[in-house]
């Protein structure tokens, strides 16, 4: 057990799978020397050599359509955007070629492919540099899409996506790279599945279903509640796609009221899906609307206004608020 | 790996001796002649480029400090690529559209920008706007490569306009668009280059080739001189000694000129040098070597420039002082002016995503103010 940033965490996992794995590669803009722009490949270059942690020219849809033909040789590239922003210029690779060569080859091939993507807002940073464009995977038959919310699954989901034969998109919340938890390496410390949802907290009054970088919040805000003796859970799905269905029916079944919360816009979000799926499966459960806190439908904004524009604790217990009041 | 190329092609291939670079200044401040390319500047020019240098090094310093501050969230250095952007600018002319990519400070000042407009960028009170900038002056783009297809989108308007190929110069105008050399692998630069191409369209595309792409030289990119990547697109290309601002200015003017009559377009891969890190968030001492920095430093582009009108006695200590002073006062301006930039409230975002807003977006907006209110009640 030790205890490590999630930035770290991610580098031990990936260290792990190069060690484990000689045709597990990494490909990405400044993952080289620099270890990636946020250290998160630091040191593996020196290790693994310039064959396994390839700095490549600068063009998004030639690293992912590279990774393809290599996916197709045999390997399993790990290929890194450098922000969130820059995964456009690849997206028809990933939605027209990464997502549907299982599919259009009868079953016959498959994309063993992990496309990291770090995510999100909260930093300051300027245009394109903290989107949250999630939704656009999971719409996307033929891609699996996961998040992590802490070092521990940071350093566990990382191996399994990569051992995954589908291609995974997975997104680091990237505002959360420096947040520090405990992390057991050992085998048995493994979460069962990629897939599968987590209960971060214990709750009987309302759900907060949520991901990535809002778990934190909703734990900080589910600790506030409590204080005015409000009992939320907390769900961290993990997965974005598939969605872990069981663990969210089971959740809301218990108690009757949901909020989903995200930093994507609304509109079409993952808040949208998981209403739909709820409502058709708890109807009778529900003791009020699933409501949603999340981006407005805006481009990101100048970051001087974040504050204003991300779901925070405040947002959040007041969703709560609102749903108890049904 | 691999097998080695034949030695015909691999010297084909190499950066070579003959890979002209074109100079009219050299780096320790004397004039050489190039056969094709002259300087068409007078020396008042000249003393007047030294100034927007000094300037621009004056006031990119400033932003780097202000970052440190924290005031700022990022600033992009152009330390040291002065000469490039500069020299460029003062080949506009006035029927031009420049279309900028995202380091160009040297281009902003040439063309009389204030730098407090592009500053709200950098602190995060704004998007990018210039609301009273040079109506010729495009925004900066700051997904890679993106905006030279802009370019040569707004050249072929150019063209549909009959502002192409006039008999009378003024009426002619050409596009102007900056990118690095990082930005030449991205498929949108080379589908530009076809499209420029194909259309015959009156774009210069302005590389600055500074060596690097945040940790990676350029030799991640390419194994040719990137100048020399437009001949198979069809188009010349010229490679030119970017810490020259004489020489800079001769071959854009010569480009421009040739673009506005409708002979097509011209690659210039400006080659010069990446002085300081990539941005503020960025630390070059994991990736490049002191001496390879000191080399450069050893070119610098004002140094150079200072030298030769030291020389000439076009400029004295005392016309130094006085551009110092006035560089002073700049930076103290962009001090002031940046902490008084005017807070932006989301509220306002709203309206901005359509021209005509959409009834959610109004929902969502109230929604908004309803909560900020709260607060106030409470408060
Ligand atoms: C599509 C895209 N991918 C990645 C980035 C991140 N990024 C910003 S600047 C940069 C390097 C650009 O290098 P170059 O084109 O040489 O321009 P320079 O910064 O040296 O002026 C990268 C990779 C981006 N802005 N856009
Ligand atoms: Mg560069």
């Amino acid at each position: 057990m030790s205890t490590l940033t999630m930035a770290k965490a991610l580098n031990a996992g990936l260290r792990r799978a190069l060690a484990n794995d000689p045709k597990v590669l990494l490909a990405g803009e400044d993952i080289g020397a620099l270890g990636g722009v946020f250290r998160i490949t630091e040191g593996l270059q020196a290790e693994f050599g310039r064959d396994r942690v390839v700095d490549t020219p600068l063009a998004e849809s030639g690293i992912v359509g590279t990774a393809v033909g290599l996916a197709l040789g045999g390997y399993k590239p790990v290929v890194e955007i450098q922000f969130d922003g820059f995964v456009y210029p690849a997206f028809d690779q990933i939605v027209s070629q990464v997502s549907r060569l299982h599919f259009r080859s009868h079953g016959r091939l498959s994309v063993p492919m992990v496309v990291r993507i770090p995510y999100g807002g909260g930093i300051g940073a300027i245009e394109h540099h903290s989107e949250s464009p999630e939704a656009y995977f999971a719409h996307t038959p033929g891609l699996k899409v996961v998040t992590c919310a802490n070092p521990s699954d940071a350093y566990w989901m990382i191996q399994q996506a990569i051992a995954d034969p589908d291609p995974v998109i997975f997104f680091e919340p990237k505002r959360r790279y420096h947040d520090k938890g405990e992390v057991d390496v050992d085998a048995s410390a493994a979460p069962d599945s990629l897939y599968q949802a987590r209960i971060a907290r214990h709750g009987t009054d309302a759900t907060l279903l949520t991901y990535g970088p809002m778990v934190r919040t909703c734990l900080d805000a589910a600790a506030a509640a409590e204080a005015e003796g409000r009992s939320l859970e907390v769900i961290d799905l993990r997965s974005l796609s598939p969605i872990d269905d069981a663990t969210v029916f089971a959740s809301v079944r218990r108690t009757g009221r949901v909020v989903v919360v995200h930093e994507a816009a609304r509109t079409l979000g993952m808040g949208a899906e998981l209403a739909a799926r709820i409502q058709a499966e708890c109807f009778y459960e529900l003791q009020a609307p699933v409501l949603r806190v999340t981006g407005y439908d805006l481009p990101y904004p100048p970051s001087r206004t974040e504050h204003s524009f991300l779901p925070d604790l405040d947002r959040v217990l007041d969703a709560v608020d609102q749903s108890l009041a049904h | 790996m691999g097998v080695a190329l034949p030695e015909a092609v691999a010297a084909e291939l190499a950066t070579s001796a003959d890979d002209h670079l074109i100079q009219l200044l050299t780096p320790s401040g004397e004039l050489v002649a190039d056969e094709q390319f002259h300087y068409t500047g007078s020396d008042q020019d000249l003393v007047e480029d030294l100034r927007t240098m000094l300037l621009t090094r004056a006031i990119d310093t400033e932003g780097t400090a202000l970052q440190r501050k924290g005031e700022l969230g990022l600033w992009v250095q152009s330390l040291g690529q002065e000469a490039a952007q500069i020299g460029s600018a003062r080949a506009f002319g006035s029927n031009d559209l420049i279309v900028p990519s995202y380091r160009e400070l040297g281009v902003y000042l040439a063309l009389g920008l204030d730098p407090l407009e592009f500053l709200g960028t950098f602190r995060g009170t704004a998007m990018v706007d210039w609301p009273t900038g040079p109506a010729n002056l495009h925004l900066p783009s700051f997904v890679i490569g993106t905006q030279t297809l802009h370019a040569v989108g707004m050249a072929m308007a150019l063209q549909r306009d009959g502002r192409v190929g006039n008999p009378n110069p003024d009426d002619n105008g050409a596009v102007v668009v900056y990118f690095g050399d990082g930005a030449t692998s991205q498929g949108d630069v080379n589908e530009a280059f076809v499209f420029a191409a194909a259309a015959n369209a009156p774009v210069v595309f302005f590389c600055q080739n500074n060596q690097w792409a945040i940790s990676e030289p350029t030799t991640v990119q390419t194994p040719v001189p990137l100048y020399r990547r437009a001949s198979g697109f069809g188009f010349p290309g010229v490679r030119v000694d970017g810490n020259d601002v004489l020489a800079v200015r001769a071959v854009t003017e010569w480009a421009l000129e040739r673009a506005r009559s409708g002979a097509g377009p011209v690659l210039i891969e400006a080659f010069t040098y990446r002085m300081g890190a990539h941005t503020t968030s960025d630390d070059p001492t994991k990736y490049r070597s002191a001496d390879e920095v000191a080399e450069w430093k050893a070119k610098d582009p004002i140094d150079r420039l200072r030298t030769y009108l030291l020389a000439k006695g076009l400029i004295d200590d005392a016309w130094l002082d006085g551009v110092a002073a006035e560089a002073a006062t700049q930076a103290e301006r962009l001090r002031t002016g940046c902490v008084q930039l005017v807070e932006p409230d989301l509220a306002d975002s709203f309206d901005l995503v359509y021209t005509d807003t959409p009834e959610h977006l109004h929902r969502q907006r109230a929604e908004f103010e309803a909560y900020e209110a709260s607060f106030e009640v409470n408060a």
